[in-house]
């Protein structure tokens, strides 16, 4: 049998693995990647420039991870740094798309086209923060927690001194932790869920499901890290409002019921000069919907048990099949790169009960932090929700409410809503609820929001240049690999 | 005809605003749509509303029929509220046609008399005239030519106030509800049947674009009516740099050509929100709306030869429709002799958002037996070209530049 190509889109955790597995199961593999390193938003680094003695501080799981990289050298893996994939074609029927990169970031100019025609294909581009809008929401200083994490992280910068962190999820607390290492001051951490909804979500034993991915020891450092810190952390409070002038200057908390809606007489203001906000998060689904992979129906890409999408070819491992952490988010890589390869299944049979459990864990962690369903409430007529167009909540609900705009394409033509620049990452699921919510109706068509065929944003010389064929050795840009 | 029962298929633009016509004339209109209001084909164009691309025959008569209709029907949409007009966004902008060659000035020179002898407003623009009407465009141009009767609607909105038009006058609408054959009585139509129940009629007006000829062909009468990809690209928002609907010269050839492959032509204008509309292409391949980058590298080409300025411009999305094509590229409108009770009011190809409303005009009149504003001859169902693909050989169009 010919040696079969990989093609690896995304180098965090999941990447990564699949990248390793895939090498050791005998395949040469291409591994392309937006940033200029490896690691994902998980082990984001500093940038090469800072050159860093301890490039390990705030971070977890270094070693493995050092280990991992190295995959990035071997001499059957290609390593492309820096380079976008802005389009996934669907070319031979039963074969995997065809991957079209440019060559350079995501904003550069006069960047190559070249296109890959890999035997399998495994997406592995994770998430992004979901934020809900609320008013002065576009205020700056106002930080999704993911940003601020990369912040801390990746340029060890400092979102501020009075900070307070508040949204839902585990993510909450690695974040408190990232901003206080690095020396800002967190004021409190709120979760707007309950305890109540947070222990029915997890079920029975859930620190054994935790240990069983490997992530009680990471959350057991969080606690002790808020306790030594003395962070307050508040369940059922929630940031319902920024206010300032030309910058966040004081947040409205309220306390809210199991549904978010704020109970009446609860709200306080604390002054602030940072606020990170985090709901969740929204997978990269742009190159899944690209590929024609099915989704589920929380939104999340489908896999079976070898990590295999409905489309041909098409493998997808970490967070875009369900927010677990990182350590699932290795077993999927592993299982995905090794079957990618065509593997035989029983020297992953481990990885696979690893990120079996990796699922059951990624649905107890949404069932633990759900969104509740009233938070459109703390919107006002003039709230933006779609920042690009500048669209408010009051535009949504009218052009929503029309009986013959029915057609979800329609009221974001009408309104602009998810038509600017970010291409409704940031709003399409919120504008899909609120739309849902003005025609009360229960189940909005979630696909949609994420159709872009134009992945990434493409300059017109670019496009008009021909494309090159580009092999499995090929180095485009012969950036020097990390070491 | 008061009482008669009229089921529309399709609630894009042409069946919305013969949902209106119809309604407005009095008769009981059902508007039914297999998914939802403008979802379809109408929403994904540019929302044209030409002119300048027709030669004289009977798309230009339908076309200049047209144009007299629009102000008088955003004039009675204006009346309803200020809502649903300013959602047409109706833009008068004019369009530039330009020729890159001296063989295709020459063509165009032809063409715009031709144009000019039927009684369309079209205007010369020598080089000074075209750097201030167009000054990002590139100075290698042989002939340019300005329509002042060229304008655009944001199509989905346009599509909405004719449907809440004709709801207001007494229409009703059901959607995601789809056709899935008709019921004959005696020879002649009298309902459709659907994924939600029956629906009686009396007459049947099949309105659905490119799917015309699935559904007709569910009915028992089918039409020739075939799908043609097209694609758009859409630019982040810029400062205002294209200031018309500026298209190349070969655009009406392509428009014109029967050729199943690959047709592409510049077309570059600027939408209300800033973004630029780049177009665009034509190709026969059903219904597979999967992307094809060699497509878009055609389009972005064909664009830059007209505004090599936009060379840094990011795309950042892009979209693609099917227009419904008949061989002949003439619309089809009025009853289908096979099967009384069945009308037809499809096949725009690319024109139905402008075509649309003087469609619906000439439908009103030949349902209610009146003398048509102008002659549908060319337009009727009773003609090779979409009667069958045996018949469909024959004729293709005369057209100017074709």
């Amino acid at each position: 049998m010919a040696v079969r190509q990989v093609a690896v889109v995304g180098a965090g955790p999941a990447g990564l693995a699949a990248a390793e597995a895939a090498l050791s199961a005998g395949a040469t593999v291409t591994v392309i990647e937006s940033a200029e390193q490896p690691g994902g938003q998980y082990h984001r680094m500093l940038p090469r420039a800072y050159q860093a003695t301890h490039p390990q501080r705030l971070q977890h799981h270094w070693r493995a991870f050092e280990r991992r990289r190295r995959a990035l050298l071997h001499p059957d893996c290609t390593w492309w740094p820096e380079c976008t994939v802005w389009a996934l074609e669907q070319a031979e029927p039963g074969m995997p798309p065809r991957v079209h990169v440019l060559d350079g970031s995501v904003d550069g100019t006069g960047r190559p086209r070249r296109v890959l025609e890999p035997d399998a294909l495994v997406l592995a581009t994770g998430v992004h923060d979901r934020v809900l809008p609320f008013p002065g929401w576009e205020l700056p200083g106002v930080f999704t927690a993911g940003a601020a994490q990369a912040l801390a992280k990746g340029e060890r910068v400092v979102v501020g001194d009075r900070v307070v962190i508040a949204g839902t999820g585990p993510f909450l607390l690695p974040v408190a932790a990232s901003l206080t290492e690095a020396g800002a001051g967190v004021l409190a951490v709120l979760e707007a869920n309950r305890p109540a909804t947070v222990l029915r979500g997890w079920a029975s034993r859930p620190w054994e499901l935790a240990a069983q991915v490997g992530k009680a020891a990471e959350l057991a450092e969080y606690v002790v890290g808020q306790v030594r810190h003395k962070v307050p952390y508040a369940m059922g409070q929630a940031v319902i409002e920024a206010r300032g002038d030309g910058r966040v200057e004081e947040v409205v908390i309220a306390r809210v019921d199991p549904d978010w809606s704020v109970i009446a007489g609860s709200e306080r203001t604390l002054a602030v000069d940072a606020l990170c906000v985090s709901h969740g998060f929204s997978p990269q689904l742009e190159l899944p919907m690209a590929a024609g992979c099915a989704l589920t129906a929380a939104g999340f890409v489908e896999v079976d048990e070898d990590q295999r999408c409905s489309a041909p070819g098409v493998y997808a491992a970490g967070e875009i099949t369900g927010i677990a952490g990182a350590p699932a988010a290795v077993a999927e890589g592993t299982v995905a790169g090794w079957f990618a390869a065509g593997g035989a299944p029983a020297a992953v049979s481990a990885a696979r009960r690893r990120a079996a459990a990796g699922r059951a864990f990624a649905r107890r962690l949404a069932r633990a932090h759900p969104i509740g369903t009233a938070w459109p409430d703390w919107l006002r007529e003039q709230t933006v929700v779609c920042r690009c167009e500048e669209t408010t909540y009051a535009a949504l609900c009218r052009a929503a409410g029309a009986p013959t705009r029915e057609d979800p394409r329609a009221v974001r033509l009408a309104t602009r809503a998810g038509l600017g620049p970010c291409q409704a990452r940031i709003c399409g699921q919120t504008v899909t609820e609120i739309t849902a919510r003005a025609r009360e109706q229960a189940d909005a068509p979630r696909a949609e929001p994420h159709r872009r065929p134009i992945a990434q944003p493409i300059r017109l010389g670019e496009l008009a240049a021909p494309a090159a064929q580009a092999g499995p050795s090929d180095r485009p840009n012969m950036k020097e690999s990390e070491s | 005809m008061y009482g008669t029962r009229v089921v529309v298929l399709g609630a894009g633009i042409v069946g919305a605003a013969c949902a209106r016509e119809l309604a407005e004339a009095g008769l009981e209109v059902t508007v039914i749509e297999r998914d939802r209001p403008a979802g379809g084909t109408t929403s994904h164009g540019e929302g044209n509303v030409l002119v300048s691309d027709k030669g004289p025959g009977p798309e230009l008569a339908l076309t200049l029929l047209s144009m007299r209709l629009w102000p008088q029907v955003l004039a009675a949409l204006a009346d309803r509220g200020a809502a649903d007009t300013a959602a047409v966004e109706w833009d008068p902008k004019g369009g530039i046609v330009v020729a890159t060659t001296e063989d295709g000035a020459a063509e165009l020179d032809r063409f715009a008399a031709a144009q000019r002898a039927a009684g369309v407003l079209v205007e010369r623009l020598d080089s000074a005239a075209l750097a201030a009407a167009e000054p990002r465009l590139t100075r290698e141009v042989t002939a340019a030519f300005h329509y002042s009767g060229d304008a655009q609607v944001q199509p989905a909105g346009a599509a909405t106030a004719l449907l809440s038009a004709a709801v207001a006058a007494g229409a009703t609408v059901r959607t995601g509800c789809e056709v899935l054959g008709g019921t004959v009585r005696g020879g002649r139509l009298i309902g459709v049947r659907t994924s939600a129940g029956a629906q009686d009629a009396d007459i049947v007006v099949n309105a659905t674009g490119p799917w015309s000829g699935d559904v007709s062909a569910r009915i028992g009468a089918p039409i020739a009516v075939r799908p043609r990809r097209g694609e758009v690209l859409v630019t982040t928002p810029m400062p205002p740099t294209v200031f018309h609907k500026v298209y190349g010269a070969d655009y009406i050839a392509a428009v014109g050509s029967g050729s199943a492959a690959l047709q592409t032509s510049a077309v570059v204008e600027s939408t209300r929100a800033g973004t630029i509309l780049l177009g665009s292409s034509r190709r026969q391949v059903g219904f597979d709306d999967r992307l094809r980058p060699h497509v878009l590298s055609a389009i972005a080409v064909k664009a830059l030869r007209l505004f090599p300025c936009l060379a840094d411009t990011a795309v950042m999305r892009c979209y693609g429709g099917f227009r419904p094509y008949v061989d002949d590229h003439l619309p089809v409108m009025g009853p289908d002799p096979r099967l009384p009770g069945l009308w037809h009011a499809t096949g725009h190809e690319g024109a139905g958002i402008g075509l649309s409303v003087g469609t619906a005009r000439l439908l009103r009149q030949l349902v209610l037996g009146e003398t048509p504003d102008i002659d549908t001859t060319a337009f009727r169902v009773d003609r090779p070209a979409v009667l069958g693909a045996s018949n469909a050989t024959t004729t293709h169009k005369e057209r100017g530049l074709a």
